[in-house]
C-alpha cells in the first residue's frame, strides 16, 4: 500500500472541469514525478492534497488512514509540506527566521509565556538542517532577499525537509533556476528522499523528470492516464502519454 | 552534484565565521546609525554656533520634552508602518481619547490619583477601540489602511468636536498636572519623558525581541508567505492597529497632563509629523524593515532644529522646509536600497536592510 493514495479525486471551477476523479499515489523514500500538460489538473491535485483547496469527491488515505485537509494547516499537521513555486519566503528575514516561521521555539518558563525566543536553539538546529541538507546557505543572518536564486530556494527546500515527517511536494522548483542551481535543487530533493520522505516534483522539463524520478504519473484532463517506471522510459514516452498520442496509437 | 557535499564543511565554517562577526556587523548595519550622526551633526553645529544656549540642561530637557509624545505616538507607528500600513489617525485619537478621559475625570470630580487613573484606563481604552476598527477594516474588510485611517482621522475628530461642543476641557486633576506633566525623576529629567522612555522600551522589546515583533517583520515582509505557513495574518494585523491606538490614548492623557486642557484644535500635523520621523529614522514605508530606536532618533530631529533655529535666531519656520528634504531623502534612499536588492545576488550587500525585495521582484529576478 502506498503511503498517500488519493482515489477518484473531483474538483471542478465553474464549468471547467479541473479534475474528473482522479488517481495519485505516492510512495515512501520515493520521488514520484507528476507530468502533464497545461490544464491536466496538477496544480489542482497539488492544492488538494496538500489542503489548499478542498476535493469536491474522491477520497485520500495517509499510512491507509483516511484523511481530510480542510487547509494547509491540516496537511502540515500530517507531515506534509508544500515548496511553493514563488517559494513563500520573507525576503527581509534571515534564513533561520524563514525556517522557523510561524513555528518558532520559545524559551522555557515566564519568558516563554511573554513570546519571547530561544535564538541559540532556533539558529543551531538551522546550521543542522542546512548542512544535513548540504543545502548552499552560507550566511545565516542575512536576509533572504540578498541571495541567489539557488540560495532562496535552498532554504525554501530545508524548510520544508526541515518539517515534513511524511510527504513534500515541490511545485516546478527549478523552473526559475540555472543550470548549477537546478543541478543543486535535484540533489536536494535526493537527499530529501534518502531521509525516508514521499517526494512529489511536478516538472515540465522532462529529462530532469527522468534524471531524479523513480516513478512518473500522468495526469490529461483531470484524470491518471499512466504511472510509468522512470528507469525504463524515455522522453518520448512521457510527451506521448502527456499529449494522449500513446493512446492513439495503441487504438 | 557532488558540489554540495563536498563543501558542506566548509559551509559549517562559513557559517559559524558568519556567525561571529555577526555583531559588530549587527551594530555597524543598524541603519539608525546614520541618522543618529545626522542628529550629532546638527547639534554639534547648533553647538558651536550658540555654545551658551543650545548645549543648556534647560534647552536639552525642552527638546526631550518636546519629543516625548511624538515619541509615544511613534512607538506604535513603527509596528504599523513595518507591516506596510499606515496609522493616519493617531492625532485624531489623540485628541478622542484626551476628550473621553477630561470628561470621565471631570464627571469623577476632577481631583486625585484613582481619578487620574481611571482617566488614564479610559484614555487607553478609546485608543484601543479606534484602533480595533481601524485594524478590522484594514484586516478584514480589506480597505487600503490609507483610507480607513483617513475617515477614521476625520470621524474621531468629529466625534470629539460632537462631544465637547469643540470647546476644549480644561478640568484635568492636579495630582497628574503636577506629576506627569511637571513632576522630574531625580530633580532633572521630566517624569513625562521617563513615561515615553518606558513606552519605548517596552515597545522595542516586543518588536525585536518577541515573536509577536517578529511576525510583525514577517507579515510586513510577505503576508501571503505568512499564510502558507499557518500565521493569522488578519488578526495580527489587528493587534498591531490596536497597539497604535493605545499609543495614541496614553499620548492624550500624557498631552492633558501636560497643557492641562484637552487640544482639539492642536493635532492635525501630529500624525503626519510622526509619520515623517519614523521614516527618517528608518522604517521603510514598504514594510519589513524599522527600529524603535530608530523612530525616537528621527523624531528628536525636526525638534532639535525648531530649538537650535530658535536659539540662533533663524525663523523656526524653515524647520519644516529642512524635514520635507530629509523626508523625501530618506524614502529616496530606501528606494534605492531595494533597487539595488532587487538587481541581484552579484553585488555584496552591504547593510542590513538591504534586503527590501518585495514577492513581485522576487519573481522576476526569478524569471530572468
Amino acid at each position: 500500500m502506498a503511503l498517500l493514495e488519493a482515489r477518484g479525486i473531483v474538483r471542478t471551477y465553474g464549468s471547467v472541469v479541473a479534475l474528473d476523479g482522479a488517481d495519485f499515489d505516492v510512495e515512501a523514500g520515493q520521488v514520484t514525478a507528476l507530468i502533464g500538460d497545461n490544464g491536466a489538473g496538477k496544480s489542482t491535485l497539488v492544492k488538494i492534497l496538500s489542503g489548499t483547496e478542498n476535493a469536491e469527491a474522491g477520497e485520500v488515505t495517509l499510512d491507509g488512514n483516511w484523511v481530510n485537509f480542510n487547509n494547509p494547516a491540516a496537511a502540515r499537521s500530517h507531515g506534509i509540506e508544500t515548496v511553493f513555486q514563488d517559494l513563500a519566503l520573507c525576503p527581509h528575514l534571515d534564513p533561520v527566521k524563514n525556517l522557523y516561521l510561524n513555528r518558532e521555539i520559545k524559551r522555557s518558563g515566564l519568558l516563554g509565556l511573554l513570546g519571547f525566543m530561544d535564538r541559540k536553539a532556533m539558529r543551531d538546529h538551522s546550521v543542522e538542517v542546512f548542512t544535513d541538507l548540504g543545502a548552499t546557505v552560507r550566511k545565516l543572518n542575512e536576509p533572504v532577499g540578498t541571495m541567489s536564486g539557488g540560495q532562496k530556494q535552498s532554504v525554501a527546500v530545508a524548510r520544508s525537509a526541515a518539517w515534513a515527517s511524511k510527504i513534500i511536494f515541490f511545485d516546478e522548483p527549478t523552473a526559475a533556476l540555472g543550470v548549477v542551481q537546478t543541478a543543486n535543487v535535484l540533489d536536494l530533493i535526493r537527499r530529501v528522499r534518502d531521509k525516508g520522505i514521499g517526494v512529489v516534483l511536478i516538472s515540465h522539463s522532462m529529462p530532469e523528470v527522468l534524471e531524479v524520478a523513480d516513478t512518473v504519473q500522468v495526469l490529461r484532463r483531470g484524470r491518471r492516464v499512466a504511472t510509468i517506471n522512470a528507469a525504463d522510459s524515455s522522453i518520448e514516452e512521457l510527451v506521448g502519454a502527456m499529449t494522449g498520442k500513446l493512446d492513439e496509437e495503441a487504438a | 552534484m557532488s558540489t554540495p557535499m563536498k563543501t558542506s564543511s566548509q559551509d559549517i565554517q562559513d557559517m559559524i565565521k558568519s556567525e561571529q562577526v555577526s555583531i559588530i556587523q549587527r551594530i555597524t548595519r543598524v541603519q539608525a546609525l546614520q541618522i543618529v550622526l545626522v542628529l550629532l551633526t546638527i547639534s554639534i553645529i547648533f553647538s558651536i554656533m550658540a555654545p551658551d544656549a543650545f548645549l543648556t540642561v534647560f534647552n536639552l530637557r525642552s527638546i526631550m520634552m518636546n519629543t516625548a509624545i511624538f515619541a509615544v505616538l511613534g512607538v506604535g507607528a513603527t509596528f504599523v508602518i513595518i507591516t506596510a500600513g499606515i496609522d493616519l489617525s493617531i492625532g485624531s485619537v489623540l485628541i478622542f481619547s484626551s476628550v473621553i478621559s477630561a470628561m470621565v475625570m471631570g464627571n469623577l470630580g476632577a481631583s486625585g490619583w484613582t481619578t487620574s487613573l481611571i482617566g488614564l484606563g479610559a484614555a487607553i481604552l478609546s485608543g484601543a477601540a479606534w484602533g480595533w476598527l481601524n485594524g478590522v477594516l484594514v484586516a478584514k474588510a480589506k480597505v487600503p489602511p490609507f483610507i480607513v485611517t483617513l475617515g477614521t482621522m476625520g470621524a474621531a475628530l468629529g466625534l470629539a468636536q460632537v462631544l465637547t461642543g469643540g470647546i476644549d476641557l480644561y478640568e484635568i486633576p492636579t495630582e497628574m498636572v503636577d506629576t506627569i506633566g511637571f513632576g522630574n525623576l531625580f530633580g532633572e529629567l521630566p517624569n513625562l519623558v521617563v513615561l515615553a522612555a518606558v513606552v519605548c522600551l517596552l515597545g522595542g522589546i516586543l518588536l525585536h525581541l518577541t515573536r509577536f515583533g517578529l511576525t510583525t517583520y514577517a507579515v510586513g515582509s510577505n503576508p501571503e508567505a505568512c499564510r502558507r505557513v499557518g500565521v493569522k495574518v488578519d488578526r495580527h494585523l489587528i493587534w498591531i492597529y490596536i497597539i497604535s491606538g493605545v499609543t495614541a490614548g496614553l499620548a492624550g492623557w500624557m498631552s492633558i497632563a501636560f497643557f492641562q486642557q484637552t487640544s482639539i484644535g492642536g493635532n492635525s500635523m501630529t500624525p503626519l509629523t510622526v509619520i515623517a520621523g519614523v521614516v527618517i529614522g528608518g522604517t521603510s514605508l514598504f514594510g519589513g524593515i524599522g527600529t524603535i530606536f530608530g523612530s525616537v532618533i528621527g523624531l528628536l530631529i525636526p525638534v532639535v532644529l525648531q530649538s537650535g533655529f530658535i536659539i540662533i535666531g533663524v525663523e523656526s519656520y524653515w524647520q519644516g522646509v529642512v524635514i520635507g528634504i530629509f523626508l523625501i531623502a530618506a524614502v529616496y534612499i530606501d528606494g534605492k536600497r531595494r533597487e539595488r536588492a532587487a538587481r541581484g545576488s552579484g553585488r555584496k550587500p552591504r547593510r542590513l536592510q538591504v534586503g527590501g525585495v518585495q514577492v513581485g521582484s522576487t519573481e522576476k529576478e526569478g524569471i530572468k
